[in-house]
């Protein structure tokens, strides 16, 4: 696309740079620093499943146990796989269980030689899961090339949430067969805050089901089966987020989810997950969906349903820089960073529309080969469902206008209820009449130079860049802490989770980490 | 008047509007059960304007008709507002005047429920509407504890601050989750507290009914479209007896 708002190439420049600079001492300190959930991820790829008769998996009582006797600071992996040669089990998950019934007792090696041979096998043991997540990415490639990707875009984007993944699965086939290109399964309310992945199928769950490997498996076999129907293939999304991201992503490429929700600050901000245990996991996270070739979704939107949607708009640009920084770091590209905005100015405030319009293209022009998702207006839905189905009918225009890689689907009834299928089939109707009617619009739509738009867009990237200059100044980890984004007040050494993090030892060995660093 | 019915475009024409989806296939007979449900939810004549198959197996329906229910608008019943709306001058005012110290409100969304959106909307200063939340009110010592607070924390934090008030905000309703959770609450107050010592246990939320305070054991039910500044007003005519 061309330039429609004649940035000055030299400020978005200096705006990347200052990302790059306030975002680095953050991931020093993640390079520095690992979790139970990084470590419980590793354990995961070298094979550990399953769960004990309370439904705690064993990947949690195995790293628990291993930091009871030596910590978290030198890694699991050399400690568990040290074990295993000493004890004979052969099988990971039957050294958890043994570890868990209190007859294993780990320790570091002192001799070099056998910290290699632990290191070794524990490499062996994790490249065999990694080598299943290249396998399913390569599967994916396969179903792309034969089936299609959607004829359109921006991608359809819609959410299922019955809480039961077996209500879930026929409601998902139903919303592709409608016209949606990406389902999206929301999570049970409760689940950012466990600190374990729930195992197996599940059919309880609140405004959300919860995201356990099976779950995955089952959704993704039955949109496999949808997609050969359709001749195109549908994409499924869950969350990496919360206490446990490095897990679900490590899950998540092993079941070939196509995209998930990831954003750098989400869980603090949100979810008051401690800073450090979000930066550490959400590192790790990526550089797995890095491999995976999974398309993250940033959570922009958020900090417009708390803050003021025209006040904070240039929190969502510096968001959006640092997602950018932070994604490029762990090995994402372009085509992976679906970086999020939102449709959330009040629709009483004069000119709102144009405001929209000026956000949305700015975020277009300064990310022009992510695709971007586009969010629908929450914060001002009312219940009101016919005024309602006319915001998501204008939230749509600016997506067709401003060319929108992914856009979620507005329901009329948000606010109100979980959507109806009806709500559902009303809101595509929606869709499919703004992008056959407008879908090329963008052609056409220039703004006028020196007007409103580029005006607004203007400014709201200089704001961007004077708070990157002073997050640079006082550090990200302080501007979280004061409250910068949305509001909320989130210092380093507060929050869930902080308990789960360690830092590391001078022998900390991940093999995970190393093997997904040394890859082209 | 107090008997009514529902306006179309002509006094007394009983016109409503109603939509709703059959599991059924869209055909004629699709279309004449639509017709039949309304006739018996009272619409008579039930006008079908519009039917439209989603999928294979589900028809959705637009209704137009008359009903010939009337309403007493006397025999209604509602919370109306049973205390003064004051400004945060009158609220500031009143509560030094009254208790000669800051009023202590505890908030937080218990249980799975991670929706703040209401609490803060109430709390934060930021407010909703253009209406400050209660941090802007300078008698008010408010603490937020944000979202999936379990409840033995809640009591444990309302003690300690000395609360005067608890707010809880409820916004998933799934399986009744926002009832319960506001049972336990409320049974975790009255447990752990005395009558004379406990806070003041306020619930809101978009789907709760007002009339039912009593029965969840809370002093008062707050719904869809209440504002900091009523919350405010209610907090001093509750604590302070004040009426002005």
């Amino acid at each position: 696309m061309a330039s429609k708002l004649d940035l000055d190439p030299r400020v978005v420049r200096a705006a990347r740079r200052l990302a790059a600079r306030a975002g680095q001492p953050v991931v020093d300190l993640a390079r520095s620093h690992t979790t139970v959930s990084v470590e419980r991820a590793v354990l995961r790829l070298a094979g550990v499943h399953g769960a004990d008769q309370d439904g705690i998996p064993w990947v949690n009582r195995l790293v628990d146990a291993v930091r009871a006797d030596v910590g978290l600071g030198h890694g699991v992996a050399v400690p568990v796989f040290h074990a295993m040669r000493s004890t004979g089990v052969d099988d990971v998950t039957v050294l958890a269980q043994k570890a868990a019934a209190g007859a294993v007792r780990f320790d570091v090696p002192g001799k070099k030689a056998d910290a290699a041979t632990a290191r070794r096998a524990a490499a062996r043991a994790t490249g065999r899961g990694l080598k299943i997540v290249d396998r399913r990415r390569a599967e994916r490639d396969r179903l792309i090339k034969r089936l299609g990707d959607p004829r359109q875009r921006p991608w359809i984007y819609l959410i299922v949430a019955t809480g039961d993944i077996y209500e879930d699965i026929p409601q998902a086939q139903a919303a592709a067969r409608a016209g949606a290109d990406v389902i999206a399964v929301i999570r049970s309310t409760g689940q950012s805050l466990l600190d374990y992945v729930p195992e197996g199928a599940t059919r309880e769950g609140f405004a959300g089901t919860y995201a356990t490997q099976e779950n995955f498996r089952l959704m993704r076999a039955a949109l496999d089966e949808t997609s050969k129907e359709l001749g195109r293939y549908v994409r499924l999304t869950n969350y990496a987020s919360g206490l446990c991201m490095p897990e679900i992503a490590a899950l998540a490429g092993m079941e070939r989810l196509d995209m998930m929700l990831n954003d750098s600050m989400y869980g603090i901000l949100f979810r008051d997950i401690n800073p450090i245990r979000t930066f550490v996991d959400q590192r790790f996270s990526r550089q797995v969906h890095a491999r995976a070739g999974i398309i993250i979704n940033t959570g922009e939107d958020n900090y417009l349903t708390t803050a003021d949607a025209v006040e904070a708009a240039h929190t969502v640009t510096v968001s959006q820089l640092l997602n950018e920084f932070f994604a490029h770091e762990a090995g994402l590209a372009d085509w992976q960073l679906g970086l999020g905005h939102a449709f959330e100015i009040n629709p009483e405030v004069p000119e709102s529309f144009r405001l929209e319009l000026a956000h949305a293209l700015l975020a277009r022009e300064l990310f022009p080969d992510a695709p971007l998702k586009w969010m629908p207006p929450t914060k001002h839905m009312t219940g009101d469902v016919f005024r309602g189905n006319l915001l998501d009918g204008f939230f749509n225009l600016v997506g067709a206008l401003t060319g929108q890689g992914i856009l979620l689907v507005g329901m009329m009834t948000e606010a109100v209820v979980t959507p109806w299928l009806s709500d559902r089939d009303i809101a595509l109707q929606n869709v499919r009449y703004v992008l056959t009617g407008a879908g090329n619009l963008h052609e056409d739509f220039v703004p006028a130079p020196g007007g409103f738009i580029q005006q607004r867009a203007h400014a709201v990237l200089g704001e961007a860049v004077e708070l990157l200059e002073k997050i640079v100044d006082d550090s990200l980890l302080t501007a979280i802490a004061e409250g910068t984004f949305g509001i909320m007040k989130r210092p380093a050494d507060r929050g869930k989770g902080l308990d789960g993090v360690a830092r590391h030892d001078d022998d900390y060995y991940n093999p995970v980490t190393v093997a997904l660093e040394e890859a082209p | 008047m107090t008997i009514v019915r529902p306006y179309g475009d002509t006094t007394g024409d009983g016109m409503v509007q109603l939509s709703f989806t059959l599991p059924i296939p869209h055909d004629k007979r699709a279309e004449g059960a639509a017709v039949q449900l309304a006739n018996k939810m009272g619409m008579d004549p039930a006008l079908l304007v519009h039917a439209k198959p989603m999928g294979d197996e589900f028809t959705f329906f637009v209704v137009y008709g008359r009903v010939n229910h009337l309403v007493d608008t006397e025999q209604v019943q509602v919370v109306e507002r049973d205390f003064p709306l004051l400004s945060a001058k009158e609220v500031n005012a009143t509560i030094k005047r009254r208790l000669r110290r800051r009023l202590s409100v505890v908030g937080a969304c218990i249980g799975t429920d991670a929706h703040t959106v209401g609490i803060d909307a109430i709390l934060n200063l930021k407010g909703i509407a253009g209406e400050k939340g209660l941090e802007y009110y300078s008698e008010l010592s408010v603490t937020n504890m944000g979202a999936q607070v379990s409840v033995p924390d809640l009591v444990e934090t309302a003690r300690e601050r000395k609360a005067d008030a608890v707010l809880v905000s409820q916004v998933v309703t799934q399986r009744d989750a926002h009832l319960q959770n506001t049972r336990a609450m409320s049974a975790a107050f009255r447990e752990a507290l005395p009558a004379g010592k406990r806070p003041l246990l306020i619930v809101g939320g978009p789907r709760f009914d007002e009339l039912m305070a009593a029965e969840l054991g809370v002093d008062r039910i707050f719904t869809r479209g209440t504002t900091p500044r009523e919350v405010a007003s209610y907090l001093v005519h509750a604590i302070t007896g004040s009426t002005s």
